[in-house]
């Protein structure tokens, strides 16, 4: 056991953190965004929407994200009118940008068919009670729909959370010196993966298992009236009388 | 319409690339592709009934492993995963080789890349495979085991009789979807250098340098994949459950 090498491998991958938490959070708000908008034209009942909604997903989810990213790193690239183009070209020749655009139209396609699920399992008779008290369409969904079924997403989501920290590592393949690409450059340098990868792995366990606390931190929080009551002998419990 | 101009060059040359030789490479491609599939879902298979059993079990440690795997399995990337048991392998290969005198003290041995690769993607798949068996295995009616016990049924009996054909049939949409993953999953393994689908792709983008029209056509063999396994897992579905379908 070389305790010295652990602890500078550990080092120096903790020093790349940052920049896997820019790429998942940008990809992940990023998504959020398309996410949103997808369910939308999903939810606003135009059939053409619909049609559009579905290929996105099916294409989106059925492919591998590798081959997202290549085909928008590499793939796009082809295309004159990308190269030339002032708008398109800084983000898509950057390792980075493409990345994250990457997650960010991968996980669109999960969190929509997610937040699609939530909706419809939102209770008919709380819509219909909203109704029956006169609230507007805006209003129901501010008040009503929305609150429940971002509560009923959360789990979910939670998941497709994780599992673009996870995607974050694909950044490493496309030169990005992320915690892979350091544990990577690393690795080669030293010709000792065991060691080095496990550092890395540590560093994501450690990362995902606290994203996965706090949503079920968020999730506790968030269903008061799903808790059984506390018990009413714990609430007068007296104080011990020798602390 | 410099757009619909451009793209027409860029596919006006796909049928003469892939007819000079990379159609067929490509399909060779599809065939690794399957192969690393099904060997990862068969290792997968075993890895996840036993992690299963390990969850299931009344020994608090043989539930802390169980814990365990399927934890770190699906909280690391799979990439790192794979790197691990690559080059890992290719650690431990080595350090046995060098100190058993086989070969040189400055060789190297490397894992073959197929296997480190298939083991990589064959455990992540376990982990995956384990939840659903464990779901499955406590979905079965608590009746039925009752029952089984109070036949004098032995626990070899009962496993191969009661819990195997339930949870079989509770399993498959669940292993539908541990399916598609490892599919996906697959992909990553042409890091290693296993001439599948995406490193064929790849090695065609590079060659030709026609990268829009090779991955496109390797996400779409990619979708061909996985849309056709949907239709055959509803088929295993019907089949494992014939004898539980109800009338309508």
């Amino acid at each position: 056991m070389d305790l010295d090498f652990y602890l500078s491998t550990m080092w120096s991958v903790l020093k790349a953190l940052p920049l896997t938490l820019e790429i998942w959070f940008f990809g992940i708000a990023f998504g959020l965004i398309i996410a949103t908008g997808l369910t939308w034209l999903r939810a606003s009942g135009y059939r053409l929407g619909e049609y559009f909604t579905r290929a996105y997903v099916f294409i989106f989810r059925g492919s591998p994200l590798l081959v997202q990213l290549y085909l928008i790193y590499f793939g796009l690239s082809q295309f004159d009118f990308v190269r030339h183009s002032p708008i398109l070209w800084p983000i898509l020749r950057d390792p980075m940008y493409c990345t994250i655009v990457a997650m960010a139209l991968n996980t669109a396609a999960y969190e929509s068919e997610i937040f699609r699920g939530a909706l419809r399992a939102v209770p008919v008779g709380q819509i219909e009670a909203a109704k029956a008290f006169g609230m507007s369409a805006f209003t129901r969904f501010r008040l009503v729909t929305l609150p429940i079924a971002l509560r009923l997403a959360l789990p979910a989501y939670s998941t497709e959370i994780i599992l673009m920290t996870k995607a974050t590592a694909l950044a490493s393949v496309v030169t990005i010196m992320e915690m892979m690409g350091t544990a990577q450059k690393i690795q080669h340098d030293t010709f000792r993966p065991i060691e080095v990868l496990t550092c890395a792995g540590v560093i994501y366990l450690l990362l995902n298992l606290s994203i996965a606390r706090l949503f079920a931190w968020v999730e506790y929080r968030l269903s008061p009236h799903l808790r059984p009551p506390p018990e009413q002998s714990q609430q007068i419990k007296p104080v011990p009388e020798v602390l | 319409m410099e757009f619909l101009s451009d793209l027409q060059a860029q596919f006006s040359t796909a049928y003469e690339l892939l007819a000079a030789g990379w159609g067929v490479q490509l399909l060779w491609g599809i065939a690794w592709t399957l192969a690393v599939t099904v060997v990862s879902m068969l290792i997968g298979a075993v890895l996840g009934s036993l992690v299963a059993a390990a969850k299931l079990s009344h020994r608090g440690g043989l539930r802390f492993i169980g814990e365990s795997y399927t934890t770190v399995f699906r909280g690391e990337p799979e990439l790192l995963v794979i790197y691990l048991f690559y080059y890992g392998g290719t650690q431990v290969l080595t350090g046995v080789a060098r100190s058993t005198g086989s070969i040189g003290s400055t060789d190297i041995l490397n894992m073959p890349s197929f296997l480190g690769g298939v083991l990589a993607v064959g455990i992540i798949s376990g982990a995956y495979q384990a939840e659903v068996f464990r779901g499955s295995f406590l979905a079965i009616h608590r009746g039925e085991l009752e029952a089984a016990r109070a036949y004098g049924m032995s626990a070899w009996l009962r496993f191969r009789l009661v819990i195997v054909p339930q949870v079989l049939r509770l399993a498959v949409p669940g292993l539908g979807n541990v399916w598609q993953l490892t599919i996906k999953d697959s992909a990553l393994i042409s890091v290693t250098g296993v001439a599948e689908l995406m490193l064929t792709a790849n090695k065609a983008a590079r060659s030709t340098h026609h990268s829009l029209l090779f991955y496109t056509v390797a996400g779409i063999l990619y979708l061909v994949m996985t849309s056709i396994s949907t239709p055959i897992f509803e088929k295993a579905e019907r089949y494992t459950s014939r004898s539980f379908t109800r009338p309508k």
